[in-house]
Order: structure tokens, then sequence, then C-alpha cells
């Protein structure tokens, strides 16, 4: 009996040991991934390394300026695409579950979220790049399209948290239905669907499958969005994949760059939701 | 008198219907615009969630349409075509399926055991305190790093290291390949499964544990007999989901798996040899298809993934809500 109870004891502690190691160990790829990039890129990053374009194949020097610019420019157009019409969205589906459009355009929603970033790439061609031509626009589109589920879901999740006496007590004072939304709903849940707004920008702005075929990439500094526009992770996909030294090495010090962008906005997404106290 | 008396008593009624009337002129078409606003703004509501709906019908039909010509001209058959050769106007999807179907699920393989070990510590080991909101940030963190960072970093740190694995087991050192690729891939899609696992974990009412260490069990043993059966459905939901975006992923699999579009003889050098899936078969190829066919081959290949992608999630999703009810 004694010895029975021993076994199985032991094997409660061997298990926890093994789920202990199991669930710390993967950490470790994480920390090696992190560090490596920043050994790596930390180098690389100075004044000029910002504010010049690539140097020719085979040169030393040059900067990422143009990636730097063109991932701000087409991630802003993509927001002010995705931000409003998700948000809005959101707040229909939080406002009226139940109905029957509601109900299919959550299913599609899911449907979008799930859909791989490559297949959006190739819808947005044939939209917009077969008649307008390759542009940072259908970039931004592409984006857009893989940013909405993600503003929908939050603030949906976050405006069905509110407790519904708030809308019930601007109602019963005579406040016209829109401005109950705007001016008291939006602005109570405001912390949770910013936050899913930082995180859906933090998702995007790492994204390369949709942008091969839209935006394109270029070699030159652009600020035409109707042309062809350098992207931080196309031109760390581009030269990663080239041959040349120096090209490695910008693409390095983009990835250096492209992680802060995302480690810093997921830490001000944490900040956001510990200040409120959100459930994501 | 009595007339004038009249008179003025008829005006000052007059006058002051006259004022209550344009007060209420104002405040009717105050609240005739508010109500105006009002619907607007529902239709507005409205449109936006209509939009979502044309969005996917627009790209499901986009997908069949221009995948037409190659459903018409090569027919189902494609799925099965062994040889992929767009010089020679030969498509077969085969390659492309086995290497997506190798990656994906070798990573889940690799990933599943550090998923449920992850949902299981910070399920119920160790639900609070500062060591599990540590260690659930990181995987949050694994799941934000841009695929592409990923794929950079092992082309020239990992591939190394299996090439060198791959020397000592005798098989050809390619380094680059499928199974470069879905080491990378498992580390990408576990977040997926371990968050979902450690809610899922979290909600198991306390009365069934509380029961079974009355009983006398172990923790060992409620964890095996009272929360892994009651979660089972939501981890498999977890485990999906992990698997759709392993699927679908593109970049750091395109960036690492060598491109080449036949099938090795032996599943030894099928395994660490290189390959294609099919979202890096398009990432690769859909800029330099020249011709219809080879286009809407690719298509194809597009909206093969989309179905399999949609029914994966659309599956996990169910369950998901089921478990929540």
């Amino acid at each position: 009996m004694d010895a029975r109870l021993g076994l199985r004891n032991t094997k409660s502690i061997l298990f926890k040991a093994v789920i202990i190691f199991f669930a710390f160990v993967i950490t470790i790829p994480l920390i090696i991934v992190l560090l490596y990039i920043i050994k790596q890129g930390v180098m690389q990053v100075n004044w000029h390394f910002l504010t010049h374009i690539p140097a020719p194949e085979g040169e030393t020097g040059g900067g990422i300026a143009n990636a730097l610019v063109g991932s701000v420019i087409i991630v802003a157009m993509s927001s002010i695409v995705a931000i409003p019409v998700g948000m809005l969205a959101g707040i229909y589906l939080s406002e009226n579950p139940g109905t029957r459009l509601a109900y299919w355009s959550g299913l599609c929603v899911d449907i979008l979220q799930g859909v791989p970033s490559i297949v959006v790439g190739i819808v947005v061609y044939f939209w917009i790049v077969k008649p307008i031509g390759f542009s940072a626009v259908s970039g931004s589109i592409a984006l857009a399209i893989m940013m909405l589920p993600i503003v929908i879901r939050s603030t949906e999740q976050t405006l069905l948290l509110l407790p519904p006496s708030l809308k019930e007590a601007a109602l019963s004072l005579g406040v016209p239905y829109h401005r109950v939304i705007l001016k008291v709903i939006v602005p109570c849940g405001f912390a949770g669907i910013l936050s899913g707004i930082i995180l859906s920008i933090a998702r995007i702005i790492g994204e390369t499958a949709p942008l091969l075929f839209t935006a394109l990439g270029s070699n030159l500094f652009s600020t035409n969005i109707t042309k062809p526009m350098e992207s931080l992770p196309h031109l760390i996909f581009t030269y990663a994949t080239s041959p040349y030294d120096d090209q490695h090495d910008l693409a390095w010090g983009a990835s250096f760059i492209l992680l802060m962008f995302v480690l810093l906005l997921n830490i001000f997404t944490k900040l956001i939701t510990r200040k409120w106290n959100i459930q994501l | 008198m009595l007339f004038n008396a009249f008179s003025f008593l008829l005006s000052a009624f007059s006058s002051d219907t006259h004022r209550y009337m344009t007060v209420k002129n104002k405040r009717l078409d105050l609240s005739y615009s508010q109500m105006k606003w009002e619907t607007i703004f529902r239709r507005i509501l409205i449109t936006m969630s209509v939009i979502m709906l044309l969005i996917v019908i627009g790209v499901l039909i986009t997908l069949i349409v221009q995948s037409m010509p190659s459903i018409k001209t090569l027919g189902i058959g494609y799925l099965w075509g062994k040889v992929w050769d767009p010089v020679n106007n030969i498509y077969g999807a085969w390659p492309f399926l086995i290497g997506t179907l190798l990656t994906s699920f070798t990573a889940l393989i690799i990933s599943i055991p550090f998923s449920y070990a992850i949902a299981i510590y910070l399920g119920e080991y160790n639900p609070k305190g500062w060591l599990s909101n540590l260690l659930k940030n990181t995987i949050e963190l694994i799941a934000a790093v841009p695929s592409i960072i990923y794929g950079f970093w092992a082309l020239f740190v990992l591939v190394p290291i299996v090439r060198n694995f791959e020397m000592k087991i005798h098989v050809a050192p390619y380094g680059v390949g499928i199974f470069s690729a879905s080491l990378v891939l498992a580390v990408m899609i576990i977040p997926y499964a371990a968050s979902l696992g450690t809610s899922l974990i979290r909600m198991v009412p306390s009365p069934l544990k509380e029961g079974a260490y009355a009983l006398g069990a172990t923790r060992f043993e409620v964890i095996r007999s009272v929360i892994l059966p009651y979660t089972r459905s939501g981890l498999f939901a977890g485990i999906l989901l992990s698997l759709g975006r392993a699927l679908g992923e593109t970049m750091a699999v395109t960036v690492l798996i060598g491109n080449t579009s036949t099938i090795a003889p032996k599943f030894l050098d099928l395994f660490f040899g290189p390959g294609n899936t099919m979202a890096s078969v398009i990432a690769n190829e859909f800029a330099e298809a020249d011709h219809t066919l080879y286009l809407s081959a690719l298509i194809e290949l597009g909206l093969v993934l989309f179905f399999v992608t949609v029914i994966i999630n659309l599956i996990g999703k169910r369950i998901i809500t089921r478990y929540s009810k």
C-alpha cells in the first residue's frame, strides 16, 4: 500500500517536472532568435543606415530609408481603411447579436482570419494590381484585409463586456442612438479597441506574403503611392535570399528595426490592457 | 371696450401660439435630423458588416474564376499529377500537396507536447503570479515575431546545424528542406494551441477537481483523468487552429524549403531534402507565371489552400463555441 502510494506520488512529481521542462524549453528558441537578431542588427543601425537607400548590388554601405518610409506609408494607409470599417462592423456585431446578418458576417470574419496571407495577396493582385498596376495602394488594401478581422473581433469583444446599463441609461435620457454609440459606448471601450488596433498593426507590419505581388518593392526612394514601394519585410525577404553579404547586413539591420517595432507595439498593448484591465 | 379687450386677448393668444409653434418646430426639426442621422448610422453599420460578406464572397469568386482555365483543362487529376513542369506545360499538384502535408504534420507533431505542456502548466500548475505571466507573455511574443524573421534567422543559423546533422545520418546534406521548415514551423504554431488550451484548462470547474482530490487522486491523476478528458475536444480545436496556421504559413517556409518541385522516391530523401509547399510555390512562381494555364494552376493551389484552411478553422471555431456554452 505504502509502496504504491510512493509510486503514484513519484509519478505525479515526475509528470510535473516533464511539464515544466517542456513549457519552459520552448522559450529558448525565441530567446536565441531575438538575441541573434539584436546582435547582428544593432551593429548595422546608425544614422546613415536609416537615411540612405540600399547601395547597388556588390557595393558596401547604404541603408533602408526607402523600406522604412514605405512600410510606414503602407501600414498607415491600411489603418486608415481598416480601422473605421473594422470598428463599425465590430459595433454592428456587438449591437445586433443573433440577427442573420450578424451570424453570416461573423462567420466571414472567422473565415477571413484563417485565410492564408498569400491567398489575400493573389486576390488583391486581381482586384487592384490588374487594373492599375503594382502600387503601394494595392499593398495597403491587402494588409487592410488582413487587419480587419482583428479590429472587428477586438471591438466586438470589448463592447460585449460593457454593462448594458450604460447604454440603457443614455438611451433613457433621450440621446439618439448614434450618439449613444459614438459618445458613450465607444469611449468606454476605447482602451480595448485601441489595444486591438495596435495588435493588428503589429501583426500586419511584418506581413510579407500579401506584399509580394502587390506593393512589389523597389530599390528607389518613393513616396508615390501609385507606384511600387519597398517595405521592411519585403526588403528582408529579397536580401535574405540574395548572395551578397552586404545585402545580408542590410537585411539584419532591417530585421532588427522590424523586430523593435513589433516588440514595442506588443509591449504597448500589454501596458494598455494592464492599465484598463482588459481581457483580450 | 369689450371688443378691445377681446382683440387684445386674441392677439395675446395668437402670439403665444405662434411662439409656441416655432419652438415646437425647432424641436421637431432637431429630432427629425437626429432621427435621420440615426437611420444613416444604422445603415452605415449594416453596410460595414455587409462589406465583410462581400470581401469573403469576392475572394471565393475571384479564386474560382481565375482558376477556371486550369480546372477545365487539367480536371481533377491535377491534384494527383506527379509532375510539375511549367516549361513543357505539364502541371500536377501532388509534390506540393505532399510537401504541405509533410511540413504541417511534422510541425504539428513536434509542437503538440510543447503546447500541451504550456497549457497544463499555465492552466493548472501555475495559473497566477509573475512567473506564469512572464511565460504567457513570452509565448505570445513567439506569435508576434514576423515569420520572415524566423525564416531569415533559420536560413543562417538553423540550416548549417541541420546540414551537419544530415551529414551524420548520411542523407544528402542540403540543409534547407522540409525538415528545417517543419522545425521552424513547429515553434511558430505553438502559441495558438497553447493559449487556447490554457484558457480552456482554467475553465474546468473546480468541484470536479476537488472531488478527485478528495478521493485521494494525485495531481497527475487529476490531470489525466479529470482535466484532460474534460478539455479534450477544446484542446483538439486548438490543434486544428495550429494546423490551419501551419498549412497557410508562407514566408518562413518559402525561405527554408529549398523550392524543388520534384518528389524524391525515398522517404528519407523526401523528408530531409528540399521540397515545396502550396504556399511557397505560389510565392515563388506567381510573379514569373507567363501564360494563362500556368497562372491559373497556381491560383487553383490557392483555392485548395483557401478551402482547406477555411474548413479547418471553421471546425475549430465550432468546437470552441460549443465548448464555451
